[in-house]
């Protein structure tokens, strides 16, 4: 499993737009760099970003070779309610991370 | 028989092909061009795309092309009417134009993303955005890179 860290504040008022910052633990092999022996690395990434708001994708990315190694990525959503933020991270040769996260809402 | 010019230049050309069927040379700037207008179209389906709304904000000079920090900041009131759906970075210069494509909605609030990006080469960085009503906006950054991404002893 992978670490991964999630930056998001805790309580928010209604209506509030908060900033999430989410940073994953993966080095992006690209796949277009060769060993001393010069055969190819084979690409190795995180392919695809989600983050759902109590079940609702509310962000979704997706991700290439030319993503920094542990890739970082912030966006913004609406504090609508109270309840939990799922992010699911995953990628190439099996990849997958989860995190969740709990957000109140007055 | 073979002379020595004929000998060379048929030499050379199945070096160049063999080369091309490995993946994208880093030296020839034309296909380079063709990968990121063919991902450009791939996006907006031979739609406009006009300059403007967008703010694509990252360092003119990288030192290090590994990891460039980039955002990309869209003007939009952000309405379930009138919202950002995606926002799509590309480089002119990598050996693929991609980089990220965000897909966001109304629920985003402000359409902003913040990430870091490997950069191989001095080149251009183009950020569209897509908008609800279909239309595509876009900006584009000149940077210069000393120490490129991807390939450790940098492009020819």
């Amino acid at each position: 499993m992978a670490r991964v860290v999630v930056n998001l504040p805790q309580r928010a008022r209604r209506g509030e737009i908060i900033e999430i910052r989410t940073l994953a633990g993966h080095g992006m092999e690209t796949g277009f760099r060769r060993t001393q022996l010069g055969e190819l690395i084979p690409r190795d990434i995180i392919t695809r970003f989600t983050c759902s708001y109590n079940g609702i994708e509310v962000f979704r990315a997706e991700l290439h070779p030319a993503m920094a190694a542990n890739p970082l990525i912030a966006f913004f959503t609406v504090a609508t309610e109270s309840g939990t933020l799922e992010f699911r991270w995953t990628g190439d040769n099996g990849f997958s991370a989860t995190h969740s996260a709990s957000i109140t809402v007055d | 028989m073979t002379t020595r010019r004929q000998f060379l230049i048929l030499a050379g050309g199945a070096a160049v092909s063999g080369a091309v069927e490995a993946q994208l040379p880093p030296n020839i700037e034309a296909l380079r061009k063709a990968a990121l207008a063919e991902a450009v179209r791939k996006v907006t389906g031979d739609a406009q795309v006009r300059r403007g709304k967008v703010k694509l904000d990252l360092p003119p000079l990288i030192d290090n092309g590994n990891t460039v920090p980039l955002s990309v900041d869209v003007e939009s009131p952000m309405t379930s009417a009138d919202h950002v759906r995606a926002i799509h970075v590309f480089t002119e210069k990598n050996p693929q134009p991609y980089v990220i494509s965000a897909h966001l909605g109304p629920r985003a609030g402000r359409a902003r993303i913040s990430t870091r990006a490997r950069i191989a080469d001095t080149g251009t960085v183009l950020a569209i955005a897509q908008m609800s009503d279909g239309s595509f906006w876009s900006d584009s950054v000149n940077v210069v890179v000393t120490l490129s991404a991807c390939l450790e002893d940098g492009l020819i």
